[in-house]
């Protein structure tokens, strides 16, 4: 019998390894893993590259794992917010590492790597600073620039409901990164609100089928 | 004269805005557009954490913290929205779908240049988010900002000084004093507030402006 499901977050985060890269689902804090990152700051792996949309909001969730001083790097589109001060206090005292990625580049780079995509040329970030030093190239009149996939050991990401096979639907804006991140990493890791039997998924309207996700849990 | 406040650009920008339209606001001034949009003229509002058909913010008390704009702001959902993830929601931009988008911006260039993400000051931590996306993937992008920086200099600029957001990207620029379009010409001014002259706007500009 496939059953992805685990009994405790835990369990689903146990082998996760020092060095890891670990794409982390989430726009600000809708969609944001709460539940998973909490368990990786007991888990206590370190030297981490972990990849999301920011850099992470008050004192909580992503912030909460920068400031345990897990992460060496932090690849996103949008660190510097009202809320971002354990970032920015890292970053300025040169203790964390930025890759600054323009957020549509983020998004399909991620998903270039689910899909199997080598590199892509994108018009965004053309002509810009984010672009420096990177191939570019002209098609049909239009400037490119080349860009890789972003593959992950672990994907970290929120969902509503899920079921054994690891098939899962999302909350409104709380989708965001979560169907492209379980795509792109080995080990996809849902921490969902209820676990339901299957079948009770429609099948018509799940939207992260269960071969791209590993491991499901559920959380209060 | 009396210059265009922040809602009466807003206001400007609206009246461009044709029923039908897939529309991004850009956070900041460009989501008082949104205010000024008539309810009977069908606008579809975008918003790139992946909504369509994105409703005014809740009454107080019914925010939902996983429905919110890309400036992090509770909003609804209007009957007919659709949810969708980042790299469907980036498509949408990059892959020419939207009609307008609208952004602020520290300058815009004679080619239409966009400047708006970073000061370039070496001690900012720099974000971009979705800017440069939006930039170059709008089939319009509309520019919202004042005329003049605080300290009275042109954001109507040959060249922009700040770093860029996008190349030749903007198609007409919504002043507290103007109304400008981007052309291959150069640009070109296509209203000026009452009480202002062509001359007088052209001192105050940085850059040639074309009749």
């Amino acid at each position: 019998m496939v059953n992805k499901i685990f009994d405790s977050v835990a369990a689903a985060l146990a082998d996760i390894q020092d060095g890891a890269t670990i794409l982390i689902g989430g726009f600000g804090n809708a969609g944001m893993p709460h539940q998973l990152i909490d368990g990786l700051i007991e888990q206590g792996a370190r030297d981490l590259v972990v990849v999301s949309n920011n850099a992470g909001n008050g004192d909580t969730g992503l912030a909460a794992l920068l400031k345990a001083g897990q992460v060496r790097k932090v690849v996103c589109s949008f660190p510097r917010q009202a809320d971002s001060w354990v970032f920015d206090e890292l970053y300025r005292a040169g203790k964390i590492e930025l890759e600054l990625v323009p957020q549509g580049n983020l998004a399909e780079r991620i998903r270039a790597a689910g899909a199997g995509v080598g590199a892509f040329f994108t018009p965004t970030g053309y002509g810009t600073q984010l672009a420096e030093g990177k191939e570019t190239r002209e098609i049909n009149g239009r400037h490119y620039v080349l860009e890789y996939p972003i593959h992950a050991d672990v994907a970290l990401i929120s969902a509503l409901r899920g079921d054994r096979w690891g098939n899962l639907i999302y909350r409104k804006t709380a989708r965001n990164f979560g169907p492209i991140m379980a795509t792109a990493s080995k080990v996809a890791i849902a921490q969902v609100r209820e676990v339901v039997e299957l079948g009770e998924l429609d099948p018509e309207a799940v939207v992260t089928p269960g071969i791209f996700v590993q491991r499901v849990v559920k959380v209060a | 004269m009396q210059k265009r406040d922040r809602n009466q650009i807003a206001a400007r920008v609206a009246q461009d805005i044709p029923g039908g339209a897939y529309v991004n606001l850009g956070i900041g001034l460009p989501t008082l557009v949104a205010n000024h949009l008539p309810p009977d003229r069908e606008v579809i509002l975008h918003t790139e954490n992946g909504l369509l058909g994105m409703g005014p913010a809740p009454a107080k008390g019914e925010e939902d913290d996983d429905l919110i704009n890309a400036g992090k702001q509770p909003v609804t959902a209007l009957p007919g929205a659709a949810f969708f993830h980042h790299a469907d929601s980036f498509a949408m931009m990059r892959g020419g779908h939207l009609d307008i988008c609208v952004l602020g911006a520290f300058q815009v260039s004679s080619r239409g240049d966009l400047a708006n993400w970073h000061t370039g000051a070496p001690d900012a931590i720099p974000a971009v988010g979705g800017a440069m996306d939006l930039a170059i993937g709008a089939r319009k992008v509309f520019v919202m900002m004042e005329h003049l920086t605080k300290t009275g200099d042109s954001k109507l600029v040959d060249t922009c000084t700040y770093p860029l957001t996008g190349v030749a990207c903007v198609s007409r620029v919504y002043t507290d004093l103007a109304v400008l379009d981007i052309t291959p010409q150069g640009v070109k001014v296509v209203e000026i507030i009452d009480g202002l002259s062509f001359d007088e706007l052209q001192k105050l500009s940085g850059i040639t402006l074309l009749r």
